[in-house]
């Protein structure tokens, strides 16, 4: 077995025991970044040279019999959302090209701080918008077990390079589903925990009431050493759970006696592709044979999460973006032809003597502003904004934003109510395996309808996780979702360790 | 046909605190440009705010001073539009759950130019200011400058109803307001400095055969002393008048439309708005927690707010028997003032005086040094002094302006003024002998006051004065008479 | 509710994008599309039900007013498209 394919508390141990180097591993993190990421497109950016001298350092202190932070010496790819004050921040947008944030995000900072070597920037849906990654303005990321596919999104960059074997450890976010999803059609294991768990000070922000950011990796155990990493409260984010972080890890190993596992019975209706339900319900039978109550449950409002997520969720997007204004940072329009075309629309419409087109013309600032987002917004990035901008608008508000905030209420009373009668919900975390390229592009509507499993748990501040649980005929992953009740964090990796304890289907690798 | 002037008052007061409503950068005013931010108050992607405890409770503070009902649940919205002073692209603001609610302000005039009257508030939020853009007006296209120095500084809006039927009123509501916010400690409220902003709501209900009819609302800004709040106040009266004389436009006709005030043309001047501004879009900011409060916590901010202006007021004129003129005139002058002045009332027990010296002579001086009352050289155990010597004639009231003066320019007290300006005591026998002896010399002077002059006396006095320096006019006058009641 | 051109138009203008015709044209089909597919939220019986604006509901939460140092200004100023040093530069935002 290679280094790359050992998990990263296997690497840890090895490291800790002065077998392995920081160096290596990093080098062979990086050779295999060299020899595949061409194909997988995973990265923005990787910085070899510096993470080798991270890796040095860290060796150093290592041998100096330092105390060294609970990841010393562990590669790790960090989505390009998280503000690096050593790194371009870009969000996959033309817009934040050149954004070099003077500050570190918290969790970024507690990665430097737990002594990991960062490797580089992954790829996303620009601004964490989109379900494939191919709406980043820089490159297309490919799914590892099938370059023909989409890896999901929107941290596709990050579940890519984990199932690509150039990363043991990755860093996502996740709003509706933008961790569980790629991970599930990579087949890796990604959590996005309780909203508020882990703190989104310095996390671009997409939609701040849905946003959480969280760990992705190989098996469920290195999940939860990331976890622990990230996780905890932090005084500048005014949303961030002030409780203490359990000991993940000390824990992961015992089974839930008694688990109570429950089924959603609206979760299995038409469109639900019958490999990944097969796969679902062959999951469900392992709980099932490890002494696990299986207990179908309703979650009545769900049917309407989707549409509620794209209420809520563009609208805080659109006041969110707003910033982008060519103005603090960030891309602006080219202003000498911005104001030349002015110049000629005015003589335009004053040798027609359109007086009400003249009234309408921009003056130079709003031009500036228009121009500088329409050029550097991409497609899905511009809908979205104009669906929340239209959504919050006068006349509309209440139809559509505060309507969705009632809705969003009775979705979180369903989970209420049903975690007092279940530990862990059991889904699929996808209607099908990974999707081809470009097969939704012209369908926004349907690229929407993929968050279908995944959105609740954000509307409801819920941690979900989704690991393996089966390979469809055409050799693509299919991923199980468990999702517990808010904080329950430690339940829910517990729970997904009990199945990987007894399968192997996260030992699988892609080919290449 | 005559009209009556409606006015109601946004304010705008900027709370002392050391740090930003939202970031610990500093509030402090005049700083280089750009020096007092962080990606917080930028709006730097990935940034977040949390709420500065002290901005809230200082709102609190306020929000109960003007006798506001503080609801138990408040929340913060976000208010969008684009502007190059707003980094964010919205303003962190309140809109249909503001912190408080339905307070009231009282506002009178020591010159009775109006009733006194209560002037309702209809809300008081608190939000973050916006920077500032410097325009380049004289070469037209060139470049603004944004300086986001203010960005961020917690702003409390204290919206009235429209209570107010003259420019006075809303300039007293001003006066007022800034009186008691500086009282209770709240804000400086500095005018110039912008620490307190007002835009006011303007239209005439005219009465006219038909009944009456109202002149569409004009939103005034860019006033930046209370004499501008009149005076703009009072030329956009006159200008609606003319406008309405010539349109017959009312309320409803037109939209609302926005002038600016400029201060040396002393006109309002139309300023242009887009249509699509006023949908600004407001929802609850995700990224802050609503803050809930109960009554034990309002009851207690209450309780420590003490005696405000208004029962200061109130107790100089009943409890002290000042005149309400002189009550309003004290305690318009401000916190420190008073506290100057309670010092020497109580040591000395003779409020008038106490009130007098204050308002008269020592703000006199006060304007004249452009000293603070801190920096005052006479103390206020000293000027209690000095009223007592004068109670109980050690110093003659006649000679009370020359001790004062003495005691200012060589920092002395009383006692060293008195023996400075060589006045001894003139005992009773002392003053019946002289006082006879100038009757004596004087026999038409006695025969005029027997005669019911008694102002003839008046002669007297200035010859005592010069006999003995230390005789009290009071004194001579009223031992003359007696004397002469006797012969 | 249906979506106009004209809706598309206003809030483009709400939301600061100079859009293209044929942005236009797509975002008036699409925007149709979703807004229809949201519609089914009127259904919900929502009569009595707070919204519910947070995922995790927290109240009170604050920070001691103790300042802390601000950015540098260069590096405050340092992504800024158009600077002098001082501020940031924006076209004349007089008349606007």
């Amino acid at each position: 077995m290679s280094i790359t394919e050992q998990s990263a508390t296997e690497s840890l141990a090895l490291l800790k025991q002065g077998e392995l180097t920081s160096v290596e591993l990093t080098q062979a993190y990086l050779d295999a970044i060299n020899a595949r990421d061409e194909q997988i497109g995973a990265f923005l950016r990787v910085d070899g040279e510096a993470a080798l001298a991270r890796a040095a350092e860290i060796d150093q202190r290592r041998q100096a019999g330092e105390t060294l932070g609970e990841l010393a010496g562990l590669p790790i790819a960090v989505k390009d959302v998280l503000c690096d004050s050593d790194e371009r921040t870009t969000c996959a947008s033309k817009m934040l090209e050149d954004f070099r944030p003077p500050y570190d995000s918290t969790v970024v900072a507690k990665l430097k701080a737990a002594d990991a070597v960062l490797l580089g920037r992954t790829n996303m849906d620009e601004f964490a918008m989109g379900g494939s990654t191919e709406n980043s303005a820089f490159k297309l990321t490919r799914n590892p077990w099938d370059l023909q596919r989409a890896p999901g999104g929107s941290s596709g960059g990050a579940a890519a390079c984990v199932a690509g074997g150039l990363a043991p450890l990755s860093i996502g976010t996740d709003t509706g589903g933008s961790i569980r999803q790629p991970a599930g059609l990579c087949g890796v294991v990604g959590l996005k925990p309780t909203y508020g768990r882990v703190s989104r000070y310095g996390l671009v922000a997409f939609a701040s009431s849905l946003d959480q950011v969280g760990p992705l990796a190989s098996s469920v155990e290195d999940v939860a050493l990331l976890l622990a990493t990230i996780a905890g409260h932090d005084p500048q984010d005014s949303t961030s759970l002030d409780a203490p972080v359990p000991d993940y890890l000390a824990t992961l190993n015992k089974p839930l006696d008694g688990l109570r596992l429950g089924v959603v019975r609206e979760h299995f209706a038409e469109g639900l592709d019958a490999e990944v339900e097969a796969s679902v319900r062959e999951a469900i039978k392992v709980y099932e044979s490890l002494g696990a109550t299986v207990k179908e449950i309703s979650l009545p409002h769900s049917k309407y999460a989707v549409a509620t997520y794209y209420v809520i969720a563009p609208s805080e997007a659109s006041s969110n973006l707003a910033r982008y204004d060519g103005v603090h940072y960030g891309y602006r329009t080219d202003v000498a032809k911005m104001i030349s075309d002015l110049d000629s629309e005015r003589k335009e419409l004053e040798e027609t003597d359109d007086k009400e087109g003249l009234e309408k013309l921009d003056t130079p600032l709003v031009r500036m502003y228009r121009r500088t987002r329409d050029e550097a917004f991409g497609p899905e990035v511009k809908r979205r904004i104009m669906l929340g901008a239209y959504a919050l608008s006068a006349g509309y508000y209440d139809a559509y934003y505060l309507k969705a905030l009632k809705v969003r209420r009775l979705i979180r009373q369903d989970f209420d109510a049903a975690f007092a009668e279940v530990d862990l919900i059991a889904s699929p975390v996808t209607a099908e395996p990974a999707f081809k390229i470009g097969q939704m592009a012209d369908d926004p509507l349907a690229m929407y309808l993929v968050d279908l499993y995944t959105v609740s748990a954000n509307l409801a501040g819920l941690p979900g996780i989704s690991l393996p649980c089966g390979l469809s005929k055409s050799g693509l992953p299919i991923g199980l979702q468990l999702q517990a009740p808010p904080l329950a964090e430690e339940k829910l990796l517990r729970g997904a360790q009990m199945f990987q304890a007894h399968t192997d289907w996260h030992k699988n690798k892609p080919e290449g | 046909m005559s009209y009556t002037t409606v006015v109601g008052l946004e304010v705008h007061v900027q709370l002392a605190t050391q740090s930003k409503l939202f970031c610990r950068c500093s509030t402090q005013f005049g700083a280089e440009p750009n020096t007092q931010t962080c990606p917080v108050c930028i709006g730097m992607p990935g940034s977040l705010p949390v709420m500065n405890r002290e901005a809230y409770q200082l709102a609190l503070k306020t929000s109960v001073a003007i006798n506001c009902e503080i609801p138990a649940f408040t929340k913060w919205d976000r208010k969008q539009y684009f502007y190059p002073d707003l980094p964010k692209g919205y303003q962190i603001s309140q809109f249909d759950l503001p912190m408080s609610e339905h307070g009231w302000l009282e506002i009178s005039d020591p010159k009775d130019r109006f009733e006194p009257k209560r002037v309702r508030i209809l809300r008081a939020h608190l939000e973050d200011d916006a920077g500032k853009s410097v325009h380049d007006e004289v070469h037209g296209r060139a470049d603004s400058e944004i300086d986001l120095n203010r960005t961020g500084t917690p702003l409390l809006e204290i919206v009235s109803e429209p209570d107010m039927r003259s420019a006075a009123e809303a300039k007293a509501y001003m006066q007022e307001l800034r009186l008691l916010l500086t009282h209770i400690g709240v804000s400086d409220c500095n005018m110039q400095e912008g620490s307190m902003r007002c835009d006011a709501n303007v239209n005439l209900h005219i009465d006219t055969p038909d009944g009456k009819a109202a002149t569409p609302i004009v939103e005034i800004k860019n006033m930046n002393s209370f004499r501008a709040v009149e005076r703009a106040i009072e030329y956009e009266a006159g200008r609606q008048y003319r406008v309405w004389q010539e349109t017959k436009q009312q309320m409803g006709d037109v939209p609302k439309q926005t002038r600016g005030w400029d201060d040396a043309a002393g006109k309002t001047l139309g300023q242009r708005s887009k249509e699509e501004s006023s949908d600004y879009r407001y929802f609850p900011d995700p990224d802050l927690v609503p803050v809930l409060s109960t009554p034990e916590e309002v009851e207690a901010v209450r309780a420590s707010l003490g005696d405000l202006p208004a029962d200061i007021r109130r107790q100089l004129a009943d409890d002290h028997g000042l005149s309400s003129y002189d009550a309003d005139v004290l305690v318009n002058q401000g916190r420190e003032v008073l506290a100057y002045f309670f010092n020497a009332a109580e040591k000395s027990g003779d409020y008038k005086a106490a009130c007098n010296w204050v308002t008269q002579d020592i703000q006199r001086v006060l304007k004249e040094q452009e000293q603070s009352i801190d920096e005052f050289s006479i103390s206020a155990d000293q000027l209690a002094d000095l009223i007592s010597a004068i109670g109980d004639n050690r110093l003659p009231k006649s000679r009370s302006k020359d001790a004062f003066e003495l005691m200012l320019t060589n920092e002395i007290d009383v006692a060293a003024a008195i023996e400075k300006l060589g006045i001894e005591q003139v005992d009773e026998s002392a003053l019946v002998t002289l006082c006879q002896e100038l009757l004596d010399a004087n026999p038409k002077i006695v025969a005029d006051v027997k005669g019911g002059k008694q102002q003839a006396i008046g002669a007297l006095i200035g010859q005592a004065k010069k006999k003995n320096s230390n005789v009290d006019p009071g004194q001579v006058r009223k031992m003359c008479l007696e004397l002469v009641e006797k012969m | 509710m249906a979506i106009t051109r004209d809706d598309v138009e206003k809030v483009a203008l709400l939301a600061r994008l100079e859009l293209s015709e044929a942005e236009i044209e797509s975002l008036t089909t699409d925007l149709g599309q979703i807004v229809g597919y949201v519609d089914q939220l009127a259904e919900v019986d929502t009569d009595h039900v707070e919204p519910m604006a947070h995922a995790i509901e927290l109240h009170n939460v604050f920070a001691d007013d103790v300042v802390r140092p601000s950015l540098p200004r260069e590096q405050a100023l340092a992504n800024a498209p158009s600077h002098n040093g001082k501020g940031y530069l924006v076209p004349p935002v007089l008349g606007d």
